[in-house]
């Protein structure tokens, strides 16, 4: 569903971030990326949401190829594709259902469709009581939850998280990491990029690809050669 | 969609109601000074139409043409395609005019033996032929007939009408680009400024999978309503200006209302295309 097959991207001020990475994660797979900072965890992500092409190899996300990619095609594949960040990316002048709604919105939702799917996405991450609230009125797990709620709010094949648990105490990292599971059980992959190695070891039982200085340096399921695109 | 974008544009004006009103007045101004030059270009027009209509082509006859050969000339020239009307005008009324527009030498007219004012053809010549190429062809036509004496036509004075025409269409033209460039550069950075304010949105509005359509369609609208209302803050101040001057200084002639259309919708859509260009260069920036 995810394949990327001897990619490489190169900065022209920074030079090389990723050097022949190669993975398959396959529908419904939850996978970690580990690694310090610079290894290139982000730029996985931001290859796979289609933010920049790779400068070589090639990038499959469920059917779209990034050697095929046209930019017209790319909000497609991103309805497909969820993404949550460390920063949340919330619009702070508007409450948690404003940031749900308008996200159904601005990918054409009717309006009638619209409440229910907001209100039904903040009870799915625990939040249906502080839907009037505004992203500064919430604690910052709250706030990942509503960047969550959004991430889900096209029914995403796959959710990539970059870091989500980075900015959280550790209650509101485990209340987090437990809904990210829940949203894995539910039958979307994930991809979260992650530095810590504590969380990596207490769920072992979930694959782990480590990064170093921009090349794979271990993957707990080696799938880089195997084929399967779903 | 629409519905959103209108909205949203809406917002945008809400939001910085100072930038969207500075905009449109910077416009407005810039237009107006075109406005103005309308109005001078119209009236210049207007009176060198005005001029125009009395270039004609004069043909002295000689005194011996009969009546024949003086129904033969008039009906030929009457059939050039160049040809409006020719009128004749015989020698007593060629007289008769003289002493009328030259009052003071009516003694000398009325002590003549003999009238010594030859008889003449008119020709008047269709608006789109008054130019110097086609009334030397049609003066020249009419020399050949050898019972014509001599034919005037004021070469200079069509020559001169004729550039005229032709500078104030050359300067209303360069005025025009550079005012429009003017609109387009305020427009431009404007709608920049407006993608500046809205970074954040734009940059969730690719995260969750927007189309690039639609996240334009609210900044191009903001644009062209900045540029509409930019083109209707000329029109009146235009009118105004022309209210003052008209009576007060000279008596002018308002712009046709097309002209006075074209005008404010040229704001609309210069408002549209400094949007569309603007985005091209800076919603790239937020993939």
């Amino acid at each position: 569903m995810i394949k990327l097959v001897n990619v490489y991207k190169e900065y022209p001020r920074s030079g090389l971030a990723l050097k022949n990475v190669s993975f398959h994660l396959r529908k419904g797979e939850f996978a970690f990326i580990t690694g310090p900072s610079g290894s290139g965890k982000t730029t996985i992500l931001r290859l796979v949401h289609m933010a920049e092409p790779p400068s070589d190899g090639e990038v499959r996300v469920s059917g779209h190829s990034s050697k095929r990619m046209k930019r017209r095609d790319v909000p497609k594949l991103r309805r497909r594709v969820g993404i949550v960040f460390q920063d949340f990316r919330l619009l702070r002048d508007r409450t948690a259902a404003e940031n749900l709604a308008f996200a159904l919105e601005v990918t054409g939702t009717r309006t009638s469709e619209i409440k229910g799917k907001v209100q039904r996405l903040l009870a799915q991450v625990g939040l249906a009581s502080k839907s009037g609230s505004f992203p500064d009125e919430l604690s910052g797990g709250e706030q990942q939850r509503v960047a969550m709620a959004r991430a889900l709010i096209h029914e995403p094949v796959v959710l990539l998280a970059d870091e989500p648990m980075g900015n959280l105490d550790e209650r509101a990292a485990r209340g987090i990491f437990d809904l990210t599971r829940d949203i894995n059980a539910s039958g979307t992959a994930v991809l979260m990029a992650t530095h810590d190695l504590e969380l990596v070891r207490r769920y072992s039982q979930y694959r782990v690809i480590e990064l170093s200085e921009g090349a794979i340096v271990y993957d707990s399921v080696d799938s880089g050669e195997s084929d399967g695109e779903s | 969609m629409a519905n959103h974008s209108l909205r949203e544009a809406v917002v945008a004006y809400r939001r910085a109601p100072g930038l969207g009103l500075l905009s449109a007045t910077s416009i407005g101004l810039s237009l107006f000074v075109l406005g103005t030059f309308g109005i001078v270009t119209y009236n210049v027009d207007v009176t060198l139409r005005a001029i125009e209509r009395r270039v004609e082509v004069v043909a002295y006859l000689r005194d011996d043409i009969t009546a024949a050969q003086l129904e033969v000339l008039q009906s030929d020239v009457r059939s050039y395609p160049e040809v409006e009307g020719v009128v004749h005008v015989s020698k007593f009324e060629a007289m008769r005019n003289a002493m009328q527009q030259l009052n003071e030498f009516r003694d000398v007219f009325t002590d003549l033996e003999m009238n010594p004012l030859p008889a003449s053809i008119e020709v008047r010549l269709k608006p789109d032929f008054r130019n110097p190429q086609s009334v030397e062809h049609v003066a020249q036509l009419i020399d050949l007939y050898p019972f014509v004496e001599d034919v005037r036509y004021g070469r200079e004075w069509v020559n001169k009408i004729y550039q005229l025409r032709r500078l104030g269409g050359a300067i209303a033209a360069i005025l025009g680009v550079a005012f429009a460039v003017v609109a387009i550069l305020i427009i431009g950075t404007t709608v920049r400024m407006a993608v500046l304010a809205r970074r954040e949105e734009i940059a969730v509005m690719r995260l969750v999978g927007a189309t690039d359509g639609f996240i334009r369609r609210p900044f191009l609208l903001e644009g062209f309503f900045t540029g509409l209302a930019g083109g209707f803050l000329a029109l009146l101040l235009t009118y105004a200006a022309y209210q003052v001057v008209d009576g007060s200084l000279i008596d002018l002639e308002w712009l046709p209302t097309i002209w006075a259309a074209a005008g404010t919708l040229a704001g609309g859509l210069i408002g549209l295309f400094a949007s569309a260009y603007a985005l091209r260069r800076h919603l790239m920036t937020y993939a």
